[in-house]
């Protein structure tokens, strides 16, 4: 296993003692299959206790460890050293508050994935006595991939609209209220629409794709929202030319 | 400080946390609800369970043989009354989740599939792809959305329990934003916490399992239960840990050693199976402790693939094939090549066992309830004793969804049943006593230990004598080792002084409910002179029913080793017997 030097430039910031972020530069001997997550372990055991960051599955399913390397959103612990020149720079998540060194406030995210009611609305009460829905293979596929979100929210930081206009609700909350609109069990739709469609909804998305390419899971928040985009510019043109066509 | 009344008050937001504070609320819309958690639901370790969850659902299936499956894979430690329960709630479970949208995998025609998983004698785990886990903790967070009355505390870490009049009464919490202290005066408390896998150096366990939910019951007295069981993986990617979910084996991998030669037919699971049509509950569909404790055999023979991580053997699915590799085992495909390079459609994976989930746990009859009144808990942190002295892979991700809901129904009752009057002055000056514990690590001006390094030398010390193999001798110096490194604790500093965010407190408090749990799983394996499921003594081979059909229960002292005890298993109607995985015997 060949080990190389790198030097880790973190953004530090405590709101106690900082009046501004700053950086510091750690110099870790790096094993070259370690992730930058792995730098940033060694740091806090053998360099310094006080940087702040948060982790915890190292598979790349938990979605915590969020952050920006190089300048690109990335999951720490995906972020490969040996993908990575001698100096490697990490800060927290664009777009959102710094709370802490690498840690952000995230309240905004959660409540806007609240936002969409992001659960099955059923179409047609069961008990559970009744035993499950039937979903064949290629209705699960229909939403499938748009079940795939670790909320680790790579998308936001990596959205120029959410950057611009903090109200949008953002890739990876539309996405999920697409994946429970796809679910050949649900019938919420309606429901959702109201967050979906408004302003701060679908519409505010321009389109630039860069939530689907940071995104560590594949799961297509772009292409999700396309899908949406269209499935509401014919409810559009039912409701307002064809008034007479039931939805 | 500030005091937070509620009626129920959940530890911990993962699958059973999440699953309690559903259950309450679909009970009762005026039962207040706090349900705090260290991080927020969605990162719980919940997310990283893979292969699928355990229940009779198909025609060729019965309660009987999950039952018969579940108590021998045991090895007869588990109490049968909560097995029966678990099995039959065990389902409706699982379906309760489909209805909640649960993205299941699914049959041609549209009912949920299933899959062979190890020691079970018919397939009939649910699965979703690799990901189970993920999808189950996801889906229930989400589905908690819909409930206003689970009101949500992100990013607490609950620091003691309030005891007051022979009741648990609710717990301090540290809000780690602000490094405040918080009260919450529940009249029932879950913990639903976790395990703590992270006491040991090569685990599956992601970073928040530190057994502080254990802790937290264990130092107001509550018992820890069978704590020296502790299951070991067979399949682990041998640099990082990352699990290889047992689902590779039930959908047709094989493991070989160095000499291509499918090794566990030499450890009482042969006959050989054909390659690609696993056997049920023989080769590698045997049970995770016999599978781990064939390759410690196996490397002691040299029969080991040596590699720059150590000594592994080799999981090969390339017979699988492309297509079903990526249907079924998308995630593991991704985490091979990611991670180690290497990809399961051409190679043989290279792995070895790691350190995957505590059996053991606080210890709550099958209402969910501990002997501390007022205090319920469920999920990997208890021990409600279905697993025994080995657990079988996918009953765990059930466990959390049946036993989350009874501590649900157990603490309703709970709060139903005319509590007295709390004395609020005295919760008070405990939740102080609490806030001043905290504030000593501050206060401290400097420190002879670091936590990092107490840290290392109590995973050293836990792997070196509370391995897959123990003897007397090993587990009596790790028992010495954790009794003094829980004294050197008390001299750990704080280096960050500061209160936002403060994860070098955090890393000092999770210590603290390692030590404590680590001490519990070596003295209590120390003491159990026989071999059992997932405790195997070099020195004490033979199972021993005489003596030790007998659950451990591990007291708290706050300076000395804990004070055992022992606790009849109850049996119904399943005599301990033989556990017999060879294929000849079906």
């Amino acid at each position: 296993m060949s080990e190389r030097q790198i030097q880790l430039e973190v953004l530090r910031y405590n709101p106690e003692t900082d009046s501004a972020p700053r950086f510091q530069t750690y110099a870790v001997p790096c094993l070259n299959e370690w992730v930058v997550l792995d730098a940033l372990n060694y740091v806090k055991e053998n360099l310094d206790p006080t940087l702040s960051y948060r982790w915890s599955c190292h598979m790349a399913v938990c979605g915590s460890c969020g952050m920006m390397i190089n300048g690109e959103p990335k999951l720490g612990c995906k972020a490969f050293i040996h993908e990575y020149g001698d100096s490697i720079r990490v800060e927290p998540l664009a777009h959102f508050p710094i709370e802490r060194d690498l840690v952000t406030v995230v309240e905004d995210f959660i409540a806007k994935l609240a936002s969409v009611k992001p659960y099955l609305i059923p179409k047609e009460d069961k008990p559970v006595s009744a035993g499950e829905f039937k979903q064949t293979p290629a209705e699960l596929m229909k939403f499938k991939q748009y079940t795939l979100c670790i909320n680790c929210m790579l998308c936001y930081a990596a959205c120029p609209q959410y950057g611009l206009v903090p109200e949008f609700v953002g890739p990876a909350a539309l996405a999920l209220a697409h994946r429970y609109n796809q679910d050949s069990r649900d019938g919420g739709r309606d429901q959702r629409q109201e967050v979906v469609a408004s302003d701060e909804g679908v519409w505010e998305c321009s389109f630039v794709g860069a939530c689907s390419e940071v995104c560590p899971k594949h799961v297509d928040p772009a292409g999700a929202l396309q899908q949406i985009k269209v499935a509401s510019t014919i409810d559009w043109y039912k409701e307002h030319l064809m008034p007479w066509v039931k939805k | 400080m500030e005091i937070i009344k509620t009626d129920v008050a959940i530890v911990g937001a993962g699958g059973a946390g999440l699953r309690a504070a559903i259950a309450l609320a679909e009970a009762d819309p005026k039962i207040r609800i706090a349900l705090i958690s260290k991080v927020y639901p969605m990162r719980s370790h919940t997310c990283a369970a893979e292969g699928g969850a355990a229940g009779v659902i198909k025609p060729d299936d019965s309660l009987d043989l999950h039952f018969n499956d579940t108590v021998g894979g045991g090895d007869w430690l588990c109490d049968q009354d909560a097995v029966e329960y678990f099995i039959n709630e065990a389902p409706k479970e699982l379906i309760q989740l489909e209805h909640w949208g649960c993205p299941w995998s699914r049959e041609p025609d549209g009912s949920v599939a299933v899959r062979p998983f190890g020691g079970m004698k018919i397939k009939r785990t649910w699965f979703a792809a690799d990901k189970s886990g993920f999808h189950i903790l996801h889906t229930l967070f989400q589905t908690s959305l819909k409930y206003p009355t689970i009101q949500r505390f992100d990013e607490y870490y609950a620091t003691d329990l309030l005891v007051d009049d022979g009741r648990c009464q609710g717990f301090t919490a540290l809000e780690i934003r602000s490094g405040q202290m918080k009260q919450f005066q529940a009249k029932a408390v879950i913990i639903a916490g976790g395990g703590g896998g992270r006491m040991f150096p090569f685990t599956t366990n992601g970073a928040i399992k530190t057994g502080d939910g254990m802790a937290l019951a264990y130092r107001a007295g509550a018992p820890l239960k069978d704590m020296e069981f502790v299951q070991y993986h067979p399949t682990g990617l041998p640099n990082t840990g990352i699990l290889l979910t047992e689902g590779c084996r039930g959908e047709g991998g094989i493991l070989v050693n160095k000499h291509g030669r499918r090794y566990l037919q030499d450890y009482g699971m042969g006959p050989e199976t054909p390659v690609g049509q696993p056997v049920l509950k023989t080769m590698e569909l045997g049970p995770r402790d016999r599978l781990s404790q064939a390759f410690w055999h196996e490397q002691k023979k040299g029969n080991t693939v040596s590699t720059q991580w150590g000594d592994c053997v080799l999981l090969d699915m390339r017979h699988l094939g492309e297509k079903k590799i990526n249907e079924r085992l998308p995630f593991v495909r991704d985490l091979s090549i990611s991670y180690l390079g290497m990809d399961p459609v051409k190679e043989p994976i290279p792995i070895r066992p790691v350190v995957h989930y505590m059996m053991g746990g606080i210890h709550t009859d099958i209402q969910a309830a501990t002997p501390l009144p007022g205090l319920f808990a469920a999920g990997e942190c208890a021990c409600v004793s279905i697993n025994g002295a080995n657990r079988l892979g996918s009953n765990s991700l059930t466990e959390l969804l049946v036993f989350g809901r009874r501590a649900a129904l157990s603490a309703i009752a709970h709060v139903q049943s005319g509590l007295a009057t709390s004395n609020d002055a005295a919760l008070a000056a405990k939740a102080q006593d609490s806030e001043n514990r905290i504030r000593a690590l501050f206060a401290k001006s400097q420190g002879t230990e670091s936590i990092a390094g107490l840290r290392k030398e109590m995973m050293h010390t836990m792997e070196e004598g509370a391995g897959i193999y123990r003897t007397g001798e090993e587990l009596a110096k790790t028992c010495d080792k954790i009794a003094e490194l829980r004294q050197r604790y008390a001299g750990i500093a704080l280096h960050d002084k500061t209160s936002v965010y403060n994860t070098d407190l955090l890393q000092a408090l999770e210590l603290g409910s390692m030590l404590d749990c680590a001490e519990a799983v070596a003295v209590g394996a120390r003491d159990r002179t026989e071999s059992r499921g997932a405790h195997q003594r070099l020195d004490f081979t033979a199972r021993d029913d005489q003596n030790f059909l007998k659950h451990t229960l591990a007291y708290y002292h706050p300076t000395e080793p804990p004070r055992l005890d022992y606790l009849d298993v109850v049996i119904t109607k399943s005599q301990p017997g033989v556990r017999d995985y060879s294929g000849a015997k079906q």
